[in-house]
């Protein structure tokens, strides 16, 4: 049973994303939304945590919440997915349910 | 998950907040206690932060907030007896299990024998349990 | 697919409200069903019909109320919480003796069960807050 896990903070300023890497199973998803769209980006000592998860989780960010603060879908770590809130509510109905990460 | 015609789900609550900084831990406990009028397949988790939620000896003469603490111990009695505490999220905070309080249920199949409602668990075990859950609530 | 979605923050101090009523917007137009919002904690206060923003920003208790009447979607604010926040409709301003009440329209009051009873109706649950 695959789950979508969202995570809505900066892995700067809060463990949320840490939390969930660290419980989210091989085989769920992973959507960054709001300010945790920070932790989708190239080159902050974050990235590299992000795409060591990816082996096991698949990554997508909320392209809106990624415009919205001046960051550029093309400085997203390589493989994760840009996706609109018609994707993300298409990742819910694709997944078996969803957890939020607050 | 269907049960004659009653939907039976398995619902989580995760809890990863300290009390009385936020209203989160409170509230949640709120929705669990009503939750358990349900009849639905109910688990609480404490990770992270969570864990300091049930803390014995709390104690908020001095803040002025009413200490909700000692409800946890009532769950028993409203049938809810799977509260998963991640083994590593105690450790992390200098913690054990003897830190926190000891809670229990009696189990009505084996002669009222008292039981633990408490499973510690490791970071892969918590993951497995999150990962069977239909409805996850997170406040 | 049928939606419930759980709305924990307030309007305007965290994203949590408009992410949610965006994801809904979208969830609608893509042809599921939204069929209930239930507001905790402080969510409640996006019922109130006393706010007034200012003419250039998005009027967030509005365009709930909005998304209610045009696709019948259930808003509902937990009583609990609003009573805690002041938040009253005209029976229980009544009841509890206050001279007046702010439950925008297209909200109702009702219990926490309400919420559990969307997790089982609902096929997807999705939750926002902070």
């Amino acid at each position: 049973m695959a789950m979508l896990h969202t995570v809505n903070k900066s892995p700067f300023e809060k463990n949320s994303l840490d939390s969930c890497m660290r419980l989210a199973k091989a085989g769920s998803s992973v959507l960054l939304i709001e300010d945790g769209v920070v932790a989708a980006m190239k080159g902050t000592k974050h990235s590299n945590a992000v795409a060591d998860a990816m082996t096991d989780v698949s990554f997508y960010v909320l392209g809106p919440d990624l415009k919205a603060r001046g960051l550029s879908e093309n400085n997203v770590v390589d493989g994760i997915k840009v996706v609109d809130y018609s994707g993300f509510v298409d990742l819910a109905t694709e997944h078996e349910s969803v957890q939020a990460w607050l | 998950m269907e049960d004659g015609d009653q939907v039976i789900k398995k619902f989580m609550y995760m809890n990863r907040k300290s009390p009385y900084g936020t209203i989160y831990a409170l509230e949640s406990l709120e929705v669990v206690l009503i939750a358990a009028a349900f009849d639905q397949d109910v688990s609480l988790v404490f990770a992270d932060d969570g864990v300091y939620q049930l803390m014995k000896g709390q104690n908020t003469e001095e803040i002025g907030m009413k200490n909700f603490s000692p409800t946890y111990s009532a769950l028993g009695d409203y049938d809810i007896k799977k509260i998963y505490i991640e083994k590593e999220s105690l450790e992390e905070r200098g913690l054990s299990l003897d830190d926190l309080q000891d809670l229990k249920y009696e189990d009505e199949d084996d002669d009222w024998a008292e039981k633990d409602s408490i499973h510690l668990v490791s970071r892969e075990e918590l993951a497995e349990v999150i990962d069977q859950q239909d409805v996850v609530f997170s406040f | 697919m049928k939606f419930g979605i759980l709305v924990n923050e307030g309007p305007y101090t965290h994203q949590a409200s408009d992410s949610a009523f965006e994801f809904a917007k979208s969830a609608i137009e893509k042809g599921h069903e939204v069929f209930r919002v239930f507001f905790y904690h402080d969510g409640v206060n996006n019922g109130t019909s006393l706010a007034v923003p200012p003419q250039d920003d998005r009027h967030i208790p509005n365009r709930w109320s909005e998304l209610a009447k045009d696709h019948s979607v259930d808003l509902v604010l937990c009583v609990a919480a609003a009573q805690r926040r002041g938040m009253l409709d005209e029976d229980e301003a009544k009841r509890n003796g206050k001279t007046s009440n702010n439950v925008a329209e297209g909200f109702r009051i009702s219990g926490l069960g309400q919420l559990i009873e969307a997790g089982i109706q609902a096929d997807r649950m999705v939750v926002f807050g902070d």
